[in-house]
Protein backbone atom coordinates (compact mmCIF):
# COMPACT_ATOMS: atom_id res chain seq x y z
CA UNK A 1 0.00 0.00 0.00
CA UNK A 2 0.95 3.31 -0.72
CA UNK A 3 1.74 5.99 2.52
CA UNK A 4 2.51 8.98 0.68
CA UNK A 5 2.02 10.32 -2.99
CA UNK A 6 3.00 13.25 -4.77
CA UNK A 7 2.27 13.60 -8.18
CA UNK A 8 3.68 16.48 -10.47
CA UNK A 9 3.23 19.00 -6.89
CA UNK A 10 4.64 22.83 -7.58
CA UNK A 11 4.39 24.82 -5.00
CA UNK A 12 4.86 28.34 -5.50
CA UNK A 13 4.86 31.22 -2.63
CA UNK A 14 2.99 34.23 -3.28
CA UNK A 15 6.23 35.91 -3.63
CA UNK A 16 7.20 34.31 -6.47
CA UNK A 17 9.18 31.84 -5.38
CA UNK A 18 9.14 28.24 -6.17
CA UNK A 19 9.56 26.03 -3.93
CA UNK A 20 8.99 22.84 -4.84
CA UNK A 21 8.53 22.18 -8.64
CA UNK A 22 7.11 19.22 -10.59
CA UNK A 23 7.20 16.73 -7.60
CA UNK A 24 7.01 12.89 -8.28
CA UNK A 25 7.88 10.16 -5.38
CA UNK A 26 5.70 7.37 -3.91
CA UNK A 27 6.74 6.02 -0.32
CA UNK A 28 5.34 3.36 0.25
CA UNK A 29 3.75 1.71 3.72
CA UNK A 30 6.56 0.43 5.91
CA UNK A 31 9.61 2.55 4.07
CA UNK A 32 12.10 4.78 5.61
CA UNK A 33 13.23 7.55 3.79
CA UNK A 34 15.19 10.02 4.07
CA UNK A 35 14.62 13.55 2.47
CA UNK A 36 18.03 15.59 1.88
CA UNK A 37 19.20 18.90 0.16
CA UNK A 38 20.66 22.18 0.79
CA UNK A 39 18.36 24.39 2.87
CA UNK A 40 15.97 26.11 1.04
CA UNK A 41 16.19 23.28 -1.55
CA UNK A 42 12.15 22.40 -0.44
CA UNK A 43 12.24 20.06 2.37
CA UNK A 44 10.39 21.75 4.56
CA UNK A 45 7.84 22.16 2.16
CA UNK A 46 7.51 19.23 0.91
CA UNK A 47 6.61 17.67 4.85
CA UNK A 48 4.13 20.91 5.36
CA UNK A 49 2.39 19.77 2.53
CA UNK A 50 1.83 16.23 3.86
CA UNK A 51 0.57 17.79 7.11
CA UNK A 52 -1.82 20.73 4.95
CA UNK A 53 0.52 23.65 6.73
CA UNK A 54 0.66 24.28 3.30
CA UNK A 55 -1.29 23.81 -0.04
CA UNK A 56 -0.10 22.76 -3.53
CA UNK A 57 0.01 25.25 -6.17
CA UNK A 58 -0.31 22.48 -8.29
CA UNK A 59 -0.50 18.56 -8.49
CA UNK A 60 -1.67 16.18 -6.23
CA UNK A 61 -0.65 14.81 -2.59
CA UNK A 62 -1.95 11.65 -0.96
CA UNK A 63 -1.41 10.33 2.22
CA UNK A 64 -2.86 6.31 2.21
CA UNK A 65 -6.13 6.70 0.20
CA UNK A 66 -6.76 10.26 1.08
CA UNK A 67 -6.30 12.84 -1.44
CA UNK A 68 -5.35 15.97 0.42
CA UNK A 69 -5.85 18.19 -2.02
CA UNK A 70 -9.85 17.56 -1.89
CA UNK A 71 -9.87 17.49 1.82
CA UNK A 72 -11.72 20.06 3.87
CA UNK A 73 -10.40 22.60 6.22
CA UNK A 74 -12.06 21.20 8.95
CA UNK A 75 -10.85 17.61 8.36
CA UNK A 76 -7.15 19.00 8.67
CA UNK A 77 -7.18 18.35 12.34
CA UNK A 78 -8.12 14.98 11.61
CA UNK A 79 -5.71 14.06 8.81
CA UNK A 80 -2.77 15.53 11.24
CA UNK A 81 -3.90 13.17 14.31
CA UNK A 82 -2.85 10.24 12.35
CA UNK A 83 0.79 11.50 11.55
CA UNK A 84 3.34 12.02 14.09
CA UNK A 85 5.94 15.23 13.75
CA UNK A 86 9.47 15.71 14.94
CA UNK A 87 11.04 19.05 14.52
CA UNK A 88 14.60 20.31 14.80
CA UNK A 89 13.46 23.02 17.33
CA UNK A 90 11.14 20.04 19.30
CA UNK A 91 8.58 22.80 20.01
CA UNK A 92 7.92 21.33 23.57
CA UNK A 93 6.09 23.71 26.10
CA UNK A 94 7.42 24.63 29.14
CA UNK A 95 4.40 25.70 31.03
CA UNK A 96 3.89 21.84 31.90
CA UNK A 97 6.02 18.52 32.67
CA UNK A 98 7.19 16.38 30.14
CA UNK A 99 4.51 13.95 30.77
CA UNK A 100 2.07 16.25 30.00
CA UNK A 101 4.05 17.49 26.76
CA UNK A 102 3.84 14.31 25.33
CA UNK A 103 0.22 13.54 26.67
CA UNK A 104 -0.87 16.32 24.65
CA UNK A 105 -1.88 14.59 22.04
CA UNK A 106 -3.95 11.90 23.22
CA UNK A 107 -5.78 14.62 25.31
CA UNK A 108 -6.25 16.17 21.46
CA UNK A 109 -8.29 13.09 20.89
CA UNK A 110 -9.89 12.38 23.56
CA UNK A 111 -8.20 9.63 25.33
CA UNK A 112 -9.20 8.29 28.68
CA UNK A 113 -6.67 9.76 31.09
CA UNK A 114 -5.94 6.37 32.47
CA UNK A 115 -5.26 4.95 28.94
CA UNK A 116 -3.31 8.13 28.21
CA UNK A 117 -1.45 7.74 31.12
CA UNK A 118 0.14 4.12 30.29
CA UNK A 119 0.72 5.32 26.59
CA UNK A 120 2.55 8.10 27.73
CA UNK A 121 4.73 6.19 29.62
CA UNK A 122 4.93 3.95 27.30
CA UNK A 123 6.44 6.07 24.68
CA UNK A 124 8.46 7.63 27.24
CA UNK A 125 10.00 4.59 27.91
CA UNK A 126 10.68 3.84 24.37
CA UNK A 127 12.92 6.71 24.29
CA UNK A 128 14.77 6.46 27.49
CA UNK A 129 13.14 9.18 29.54
CA UNK A 130 10.71 7.31 32.07
CA UNK A 131 12.49 8.63 34.89
CA UNK A 132 12.12 11.81 33.84
CA UNK A 133 8.20 12.22 33.25
CA UNK A 134 7.88 14.67 36.49
CA UNK A 135 10.79 17.18 34.99
CA UNK A 136 10.30 20.53 33.34
CA UNK A 137 11.49 19.86 29.30
CA UNK A 138 13.03 23.09 29.99
CA UNK A 139 15.91 21.11 32.42
CA UNK A 140 16.42 18.45 30.29
CA UNK A 141 19.74 18.34 27.79
CA UNK A 142 19.01 19.51 24.09
CA UNK A 143 19.45 15.67 23.00
CA UNK A 144 17.10 14.80 25.74
CA UNK A 145 14.16 17.32 24.70
CA UNK A 146 14.84 15.72 20.81
CA UNK A 147 13.56 12.25 21.93
CA UNK A 148 10.85 13.91 24.53
CA UNK A 149 9.85 15.54 21.04
CA UNK A 150 9.73 12.12 19.39
CA UNK A 151 8.15 10.63 22.05
CA UNK A 152 5.02 12.97 21.76
CA UNK A 153 4.97 12.74 17.90
CA UNK A 154 4.57 8.99 18.52
CA UNK A 155 2.77 8.42 21.44
CA UNK A 156 -0.46 7.85 19.67
CA UNK A 157 0.99 5.33 17.49
CA UNK A 158 0.94 6.79 13.70
CA UNK A 159 1.54 4.75 10.95
CA UNK A 160 3.08 7.53 9.52
CA UNK A 161 5.85 9.59 11.11
CA UNK A 162 8.09 12.77 9.56
CA UNK A 163 11.15 14.38 10.91
CA UNK A 164 12.73 17.65 9.86
CA UNK A 165 15.99 18.00 10.88
CA UNK A 166 15.57 16.02 14.14
CA UNK A 167 19.02 15.88 14.70
CA UNK A 168 20.14 19.90 13.57
CA UNK A 169 21.55 20.62 16.97
CA UNK A 170 22.96 17.63 18.30
CA UNK A 171 26.13 16.18 18.20
CA UNK A 172 27.32 13.23 15.86
CA UNK A 173 26.98 10.36 18.81
CA UNK A 174 23.47 11.54 19.74
CA UNK A 175 22.00 11.92 15.98
CA UNK A 176 23.12 8.39 15.43
CA UNK A 177 21.07 7.52 18.78
CA UNK A 178 17.90 9.65 17.77
CA UNK A 179 18.42 7.85 14.00
CA UNK A 180 18.31 4.29 15.61
CA UNK A 181 15.70 5.00 17.19
CA UNK A 182 13.26 6.01 14.01
CA UNK A 183 14.80 2.57 12.92
CA UNK A 184 12.98 0.77 15.65
CA UNK A 185 9.97 2.39 14.72
CA UNK A 186 9.78 1.40 11.50
CA UNK A 187 10.92 -1.76 11.99
CA UNK A 188 7.75 -2.45 13.81
CA UNK A 189 5.60 -1.20 10.56
CA UNK A 190 5.78 3.03 10.74
CA UNK A 191 6.60 4.62 8.03
CA UNK A 192 8.93 7.12 8.39
CA UNK A 193 10.45 9.73 5.94
CA UNK A 194 13.22 12.24 7.64
CA UNK A 195 14.29 15.28 6.51
CA UNK A 196 18.20 15.60 7.27
CA UNK A 197 21.35 17.09 5.56
CA UNK A 198 23.62 15.36 8.01
CA UNK A 199 24.98 13.13 4.44
CA UNK A 200 27.44 11.52 6.12
CA UNK A 201 25.18 9.76 8.88
CA UNK A 202 22.37 9.19 6.43
CA UNK A 203 25.29 7.30 4.00
CA UNK A 204 26.16 5.44 6.82
CA UNK A 205 22.52 4.05 7.66
CA UNK A 206 21.59 3.11 3.65
CA UNK A 207 18.10 3.95 3.33
CA UNK A 208 16.05 5.25 0.64
CA UNK A 209 17.62 8.69 0.12
CA UNK A 210 15.45 11.41 -1.88
CA UNK A 211 17.39 14.14 -2.75
CA UNK A 212 15.95 17.21 -3.63
CA UNK A 213 18.07 20.39 -5.13
CA UNK A 214 15.91 24.16 -5.95
CA UNK A 215 12.80 22.14 -5.70
CA UNK A 216 13.30 19.39 -7.80
CA UNK A 217 13.70 15.90 -7.06
CA UNK A 218 17.40 15.45 -8.23
CA UNK A 219 18.17 11.86 -7.23
CA UNK A 220 15.89 9.07 -5.72
CA UNK A 221 17.92 5.70 -4.55
CA UNK A 222 19.68 3.67 -1.61
CA UNK B 1 20.85 -4.38 -2.51
CA UNK B 2 17.39 -2.11 -3.04
CA UNK B 3 15.75 -5.70 -2.78
CA UNK B 4 17.26 -6.02 0.84
CA UNK B 5 16.03 -2.40 1.78
CA UNK B 6 12.71 -3.26 0.54
CA UNK B 7 12.21 -6.22 2.89
CA UNK B 8 10.51 -4.97 5.85
CA UNK B 9 7.58 -3.47 3.24
CA UNK B 10 7.59 -6.77 1.46
CA UNK B 11 7.24 -8.66 4.40
CA UNK B 12 4.28 -6.93 5.76
CA UNK B 13 2.30 -8.09 2.31
CA UNK B 14 -0.35 -11.12 2.47
CA UNK B 15 -0.03 -10.71 6.28
CA UNK B 16 -1.53 -9.09 9.54
CA UNK B 17 -0.20 -5.11 9.52
CA UNK B 18 2.58 -5.41 12.00
CA UNK B 19 0.95 -4.53 15.51
CA UNK B 20 2.87 -1.73 16.46
CA UNK B 21 2.20 -0.08 14.01
CA UNK B 22 -1.67 0.16 13.80
CA UNK B 23 -3.21 3.08 15.34
CA UNK B 24 -5.13 3.86 18.33
CA UNK B 25 -8.72 4.81 16.96
CA UNK B 26 -10.78 6.34 19.87
CA UNK B 27 -14.50 5.39 20.09
CA UNK B 28 -17.54 7.98 20.11
CA UNK B 29 -18.12 7.26 23.42
CA UNK B 30 -14.93 7.60 24.48
CA UNK B 31 -14.77 10.67 22.92
CA UNK B 32 -18.12 12.21 24.06
CA UNK B 33 -16.75 11.84 27.29
CA UNK B 34 -12.97 12.91 26.13
CA UNK B 35 -15.56 16.04 25.38
CA UNK B 36 -17.11 16.37 28.75
CA UNK B 37 -13.84 16.09 30.86
CA UNK B 38 -12.15 18.45 28.49
CA UNK B 39 -15.03 21.06 29.30
CA UNK B 40 -14.95 20.54 32.65
CA UNK B 41 -10.68 20.58 32.93
CA UNK B 42 -10.70 23.47 30.34
CA UNK B 43 -13.29 25.65 32.71
CA UNK B 44 -11.13 24.97 36.08
CA UNK B 45 -8.10 25.35 34.47
CA UNK B 46 -9.50 28.71 33.43
CA UNK B 47 -10.78 29.97 36.92
CA UNK B 48 -7.40 28.77 37.89
CA UNK B 49 -5.31 31.13 35.33
CA UNK B 50 -8.28 33.49 36.55
CA UNK B 51 -6.79 33.68 40.35
CA UNK B 52 -2.92 33.24 38.93
CA UNK B 53 -3.16 36.82 38.61
CA UNK B 54 -5.23 38.15 41.12
CA UNK B 55 -4.08 41.89 40.69
CA UNK B 56 -4.98 42.20 37.14
CA UNK B 57 -8.18 39.86 37.24
CA UNK B 58 -9.92 42.01 39.96
CA UNK B 59 -8.95 45.09 38.21
CA UNK B 60 -10.90 43.88 35.06
CA UNK B 61 -13.04 42.58 37.37
CA UNK B 62 -13.74 46.10 39.12
CA UNK B 63 -14.17 47.44 35.25
CA UNK B 64 -16.78 44.76 34.54
CA UNK B 65 -18.33 45.36 37.75
CA UNK B 66 -18.98 48.79 37.49
CA UNK B 67 -20.56 48.44 33.57
CA UNK B 68 -22.71 46.09 34.61
CA UNK B 69 -23.93 47.63 38.30
CA UNK B 70 -24.68 50.64 36.66
CA UNK B 71 -27.60 49.39 35.00
CA UNK B 72 -28.76 47.00 37.66
CA UNK B 73 -28.74 50.03 39.76
CA UNK B 74 -30.69 52.19 37.19
CA UNK B 75 -33.42 49.71 36.34
CA UNK B 76 -33.98 49.07 40.16
CA UNK B 77 -34.79 52.20 40.90
CA UNK B 78 -36.84 53.01 38.25
CA UNK B 79 -39.17 49.40 39.23
CA UNK B 80 -38.97 51.37 42.78
CA UNK B 81 -40.52 54.36 41.38
CA UNK B 82 -42.91 52.61 39.40
CA UNK B 83 -44.30 50.30 42.31
CA UNK B 84 -44.33 53.86 44.41
CA UNK B 85 -46.54 55.03 41.75
CA UNK B 86 -48.35 52.55 41.31
CA UNK B 87 -49.40 52.86 44.60
CA UNK B 88 -50.31 56.07 44.59
CA UNK B 89 -53.90 57.40 43.14
CA UNK B 90 -53.57 57.85 39.93
CA UNK B 91 -57.33 58.15 38.63
CA UNK B 92 -57.65 60.81 36.88
CA UNK B 93 -60.04 63.79 38.74
CA UNK B 94 -62.10 66.50 37.81
CA UNK B 95 -62.55 69.36 40.10
CA UNK B 96 -65.81 71.42 39.70
CA UNK B 97 -65.59 74.90 41.34
CA UNK B 98 -69.42 76.14 41.47
CA UNK B 99 -70.60 79.32 41.05
CA UNK B 100 -70.81 81.10 44.57
CA UNK B 101 -74.23 82.70 44.19
CA UNK B 102 -75.57 79.37 43.95
CA UNK B 103 -77.41 78.63 46.94
CA UNK B 104 -76.72 75.42 49.51
CA UNK B 105 -79.68 73.60 47.97
CA UNK B 106 -79.25 74.54 44.40
CA UNK B 107 -75.63 73.32 45.07
CA UNK B 108 -76.98 69.53 46.94
CA UNK B 109 -79.37 69.13 44.28
CA UNK B 110 -76.85 69.57 41.49
CA UNK B 111 -74.46 67.36 42.98
CA UNK B 112 -77.33 64.75 43.03
CA UNK B 113 -78.04 65.60 39.28
CA UNK B 114 -73.91 64.58 38.78
CA UNK B 115 -75.00 61.51 40.59
CA UNK B 116 -77.64 60.24 38.19
CA UNK B 117 -75.11 60.53 35.29
CA UNK B 118 -73.46 57.52 34.49
CA UNK B 119 -70.16 58.45 33.19
CA UNK B 120 -68.85 59.34 36.85
CA UNK B 121 -67.63 56.87 39.40
CA UNK B 122 -67.82 58.83 42.50
CA UNK B 123 -69.49 62.28 43.28
CA UNK B 124 -68.01 64.03 46.39
CA UNK B 125 -69.38 67.68 47.27
CA UNK B 126 -67.58 69.98 49.89
CA UNK B 127 -70.21 72.24 50.58
CA UNK B 128 -68.71 76.24 51.49
CA UNK B 129 -69.16 75.79 55.09
CA UNK B 130 -67.06 72.54 54.65
CA UNK B 131 -64.54 74.43 52.64
CA UNK B 132 -64.06 77.55 55.14
CA UNK B 133 -63.91 74.98 58.25
CA UNK B 134 -60.77 72.57 56.00
CA UNK B 135 -59.19 75.40 54.41
CA UNK B 136 -58.48 77.05 58.77
CA UNK B 137 -58.29 73.74 60.02
CA UNK B 138 -55.30 73.10 56.94
CA UNK B 139 -53.96 76.32 56.48
CA UNK B 140 -51.80 79.11 58.41
CA UNK B 141 -53.75 81.71 56.44
CA UNK B 142 -56.81 81.65 58.22
CA UNK B 143 -56.67 85.24 59.37
CA UNK B 144 -57.06 86.18 55.89
CA UNK B 145 -60.43 84.94 56.03
CA UNK B 146 -61.26 88.01 58.39
CA UNK B 147 -60.99 90.36 55.41
CA UNK B 148 -64.20 89.08 53.51
CA UNK B 149 -67.83 89.65 54.76
CA UNK B 150 -69.00 86.55 53.80
CA UNK B 151 -67.13 83.21 53.14
CA UNK B 152 -65.53 83.79 49.69
CA UNK B 153 -64.83 79.75 48.80
CA UNK B 154 -66.61 78.35 46.42
CA UNK B 155 -68.52 75.30 46.85
CA UNK B 156 -66.44 72.13 45.36
CA UNK B 157 -67.46 68.93 43.71
CA UNK B 158 -64.54 66.41 43.18
CA UNK B 159 -65.36 63.70 40.29
CA UNK B 160 -63.64 60.49 39.44
CA UNK B 161 -65.02 60.24 35.92
CA UNK B 162 -66.18 56.33 34.58
CA UNK B 163 -62.50 56.98 31.46
CA UNK B 164 -59.39 57.62 31.74
CA UNK B 165 -58.96 57.90 28.27
CA UNK B 166 -57.05 61.52 28.01
CA UNK B 167 -59.54 62.72 24.96
CA UNK B 168 -62.51 61.54 26.74
CA UNK B 169 -61.76 63.39 29.92
CA UNK B 170 -60.67 66.31 28.14
CA UNK B 171 -64.11 66.57 26.51
CA UNK B 172 -66.25 65.89 29.52
CA UNK B 173 -64.15 68.40 31.42
CA UNK B 174 -65.28 70.78 28.48
CA UNK B 175 -68.77 69.61 28.60
CA UNK B 176 -69.11 70.07 32.22
CA UNK B 177 -67.57 73.77 32.41
CA UNK B 178 -70.12 74.87 30.22
CA UNK B 179 -72.88 73.81 32.02
CA UNK B 180 -74.57 77.15 34.09
CA UNK B 181 -73.87 76.45 37.76
CA UNK B 182 -70.30 75.93 37.21
CA UNK B 183 -67.83 78.23 37.22
CA UNK B 184 -64.66 76.30 36.53
CA UNK B 185 -63.50 72.78 35.80
CA UNK B 186 -60.11 71.56 36.24
CA UNK B 187 -58.75 68.14 34.93
CA UNK B 188 -56.11 66.76 37.42
CA UNK B 189 -54.69 65.05 34.81
CA UNK B 190 -51.17 66.73 33.87
CA UNK B 191 -49.21 65.59 36.81
CA UNK B 192 -50.08 61.89 36.01
CA UNK B 193 -49.44 62.08 32.05
CA UNK B 194 -45.89 64.28 33.21
CA UNK B 195 -44.98 61.12 35.81
CA UNK B 196 -45.65 58.45 32.93
CA UNK B 197 -43.53 61.11 30.25
CA UNK B 198 -40.28 60.92 32.61
CA UNK B 199 -40.97 57.67 33.34
CA UNK B 200 -40.38 56.67 29.65
CA UNK B 201 -37.56 58.97 29.29
CA UNK B 202 -35.39 57.92 32.45
CA UNK B 203 -36.51 54.18 30.99
CA UNK B 204 -35.57 54.71 27.72
CA UNK B 205 -31.86 56.19 28.95
CA UNK B 206 -31.45 53.47 30.88
CA UNK B 207 -31.73 50.97 28.03
CA UNK B 208 -28.94 53.36 26.37
CA UNK B 209 -27.11 53.52 29.17
CA UNK B 210 -27.07 49.60 29.41
CA UNK B 211 -26.27 49.51 25.63
CA UNK B 212 -23.24 51.01 26.03
CA UNK B 213 -22.13 49.63 29.25
CA UNK B 214 -22.72 46.33 27.73
CA UNK B 215 -20.05 47.21 24.68
CA UNK B 216 -17.92 47.87 27.36
CA UNK B 217 -18.05 44.81 28.84
CA UNK B 218 -17.59 43.09 25.20
CA UNK B 219 -15.07 45.08 24.49
CA UNK B 220 -12.63 44.68 28.15
CA UNK B 221 -13.65 40.74 27.74
CA UNK B 222 -12.61 40.88 24.49
CA UNK B 223 -9.51 42.34 25.33
CA UNK B 224 -8.60 40.41 28.40
CA UNK B 225 -8.85 37.53 26.14
CA UNK B 226 -6.96 38.35 23.04
CA UNK B 227 -3.64 38.73 25.34
CA UNK B 228 -4.57 35.64 26.90
CA UNK B 229 -3.99 34.46 23.33
CA UNK B 230 -1.09 36.18 22.27
CA UNK B 231 0.46 35.01 25.66
CA UNK B 232 -0.43 31.17 24.82
CA UNK B 233 0.83 31.40 21.12
CA UNK B 234 3.21 28.41 21.31
CA UNK B 235 0.56 26.27 23.00
CA UNK B 236 -1.83 26.94 20.30
CA UNK B 237 0.22 26.48 17.49
CA UNK B 238 1.55 23.20 18.82
CA UNK B 239 -2.50 22.21 19.66
CA UNK B 240 -3.32 22.59 16.38
CA UNK B 241 0.35 20.91 15.11
CA UNK B 242 -1.23 17.50 16.50
CA UNK B 243 -4.62 17.80 15.59
CA UNK B 244 -6.78 20.17 17.65
CA UNK B 245 -9.46 21.44 15.98
CA UNK B 246 -10.58 25.14 15.98
CA UNK B 247 -13.29 24.55 18.73
CA UNK B 248 -10.63 22.83 21.28
CA UNK B 249 -8.53 25.87 21.02
CA UNK B 250 -11.14 28.09 21.38
CA UNK B 251 -12.41 26.54 24.18
CA UNK B 252 -10.40 27.67 27.21
CA UNK B 253 -10.65 31.29 25.95
CA UNK B 254 -14.73 30.83 25.93
CA UNK B 255 -14.57 29.90 29.40
CA UNK B 256 -12.48 32.67 30.63
CA UNK B 257 -15.11 34.95 29.11
CA UNK B 258 -17.83 33.03 31.02
CA UNK B 259 -15.86 33.31 34.00
CA UNK B 260 -14.92 37.04 33.51
CA UNK B 261 -18.93 37.53 32.79
CA UNK B 262 -20.11 35.72 35.56
CA UNK B 263 -17.64 36.91 38.54
CA UNK B 264 -18.37 40.73 36.99
CA UNK B 265 -22.22 39.78 37.19
CA UNK B 266 -21.59 38.81 40.70
CA UNK B 267 -19.50 42.01 41.66
CA UNK B 268 -21.90 44.03 39.85
CA UNK B 269 -24.68 42.76 42.27
CA UNK B 270 -23.17 43.44 45.42
CA UNK B 271 -22.35 47.37 44.16
CA UNK B 272 -25.80 47.49 42.97
CA UNK B 273 -27.72 45.98 46.56
CA UNK B 274 -24.78 48.20 48.44
CA UNK B 275 -26.19 51.41 46.43
CA UNK B 276 -29.36 50.36 47.15
CA UNK B 277 -28.74 49.82 50.66
CA UNK B 278 -26.83 52.94 51.03
CA UNK B 279 -30.09 55.55 49.70
CA UNK B 280 -32.79 53.40 50.95
CA UNK B 281 -33.29 55.16 53.82
CA UNK B 282 -33.59 58.64 52.87
CA UNK B 283 -36.03 57.39 50.29
CA UNK B 284 -37.86 55.90 52.85
CA UNK B 285 -37.67 58.73 54.98
CA UNK B 286 -39.43 60.85 51.85
CA UNK B 287 -41.56 58.14 51.27
CA UNK B 288 -43.23 58.54 54.52
CA UNK B 289 -44.36 61.72 53.82
CA UNK B 290 -46.50 60.51 50.99
CA UNK B 291 -46.87 57.64 51.86
CA UNK B 292 -47.11 54.52 54.65
CA UNK B 293 -45.40 51.27 54.73
CA UNK B 294 -43.30 52.04 51.48
CA UNK B 295 -40.10 49.63 51.55
CA UNK B 296 -37.13 50.14 49.14
CA UNK B 297 -37.03 47.15 46.56
CA UNK B 298 -33.94 45.47 46.34
CA UNK B 299 -32.70 43.47 43.01
CA UNK B 300 -35.19 40.33 43.51
CA UNK B 301 -33.90 36.90 42.39
CA UNK B 302 -35.63 37.10 38.73
CA UNK B 303 -33.22 40.21 38.47
CA UNK B 304 -30.49 38.61 40.37
CA UNK B 305 -30.55 35.67 37.80
CA UNK B 306 -30.67 38.08 34.86
CA UNK B 307 -28.24 39.89 35.88
CA UNK B 308 -25.55 36.76 35.52
CA UNK B 309 -27.20 35.72 32.81
CA UNK B 310 -26.23 39.10 30.82
CA UNK B 311 -22.94 38.98 32.44
CA UNK B 312 -22.18 35.45 31.38
CA UNK B 313 -23.54 36.24 28.00
CA UNK B 314 -21.72 39.22 27.47
CA UNK B 315 -18.59 37.91 28.27
CA UNK B 316 -18.87 34.79 26.38
CA UNK B 317 -19.42 37.41 23.69
CA UNK B 318 -16.59 38.88 24.30
CA UNK B 319 -14.22 35.91 24.19
CA UNK B 320 -16.09 34.81 20.97
CA UNK B 321 -15.15 38.00 19.17
CA UNK B 322 -11.93 38.24 20.60
CA UNK B 323 -11.09 34.23 19.43
CA UNK B 324 -13.13 34.24 16.22
CA UNK B 325 -10.34 36.11 13.87
CA UNK B 326 -7.37 35.36 16.15
CA UNK B 327 -6.97 32.17 16.17
CA UNK B 328 -7.96 31.56 12.30
CA UNK B 329 -4.62 33.51 11.98
CA UNK B 330 -2.99 30.95 14.23
CA UNK B 331 -1.61 28.60 11.76
CA UNK B 332 1.47 26.58 12.53
CA UNK B 333 4.17 26.59 9.82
Amino acid sequence: MTAIRFSNVGKRYPNGHDALVGLDFTLESGELAFLTGHSGAGKSTLLKLIMLMERPSRGGVWVGDRDLTKLPRKQIPFHRREIGVVFQNHQLLFDRSVFDNVALPLQISGYDPVDAARRVRAALDKVGLLSREKLNPITLSSGEQQRVGIARAIVHKPKLLLADEPTGNLDPELSEDIMHLFEQFNRIGTTVLIASHDLSLINRLQHRVLSLQAGRLVSDGY
Amino acid sequence: MATERKSPQSQTKGRMPPRGAVQHRVGVADRLRGWLRHHYEVAAQALVRLWSTPLASLMTLAVLAIALALPGFIFTALKNVEQLTAGLDTDPHISLYLDVSLSDERVDSFSRELLLRDDLISVELISRDKGLADFKAYTRFDDLLDFFDSNPLPAVITLIPGTEEPDQLQQLQQELAALPEVEEARLDLEWVRRLGAFMALAERGAWVLGGLLSLTVLLVVGNTVRMTIESRRDEILVSKMVGATDAWVRRPFLYSGIWFGAFGALLAWLLAQLALALISEPVQALAALYLNGYVVQGLGPTESLTLLLIGILLGLGGAWIAVGRHLRDMEPG
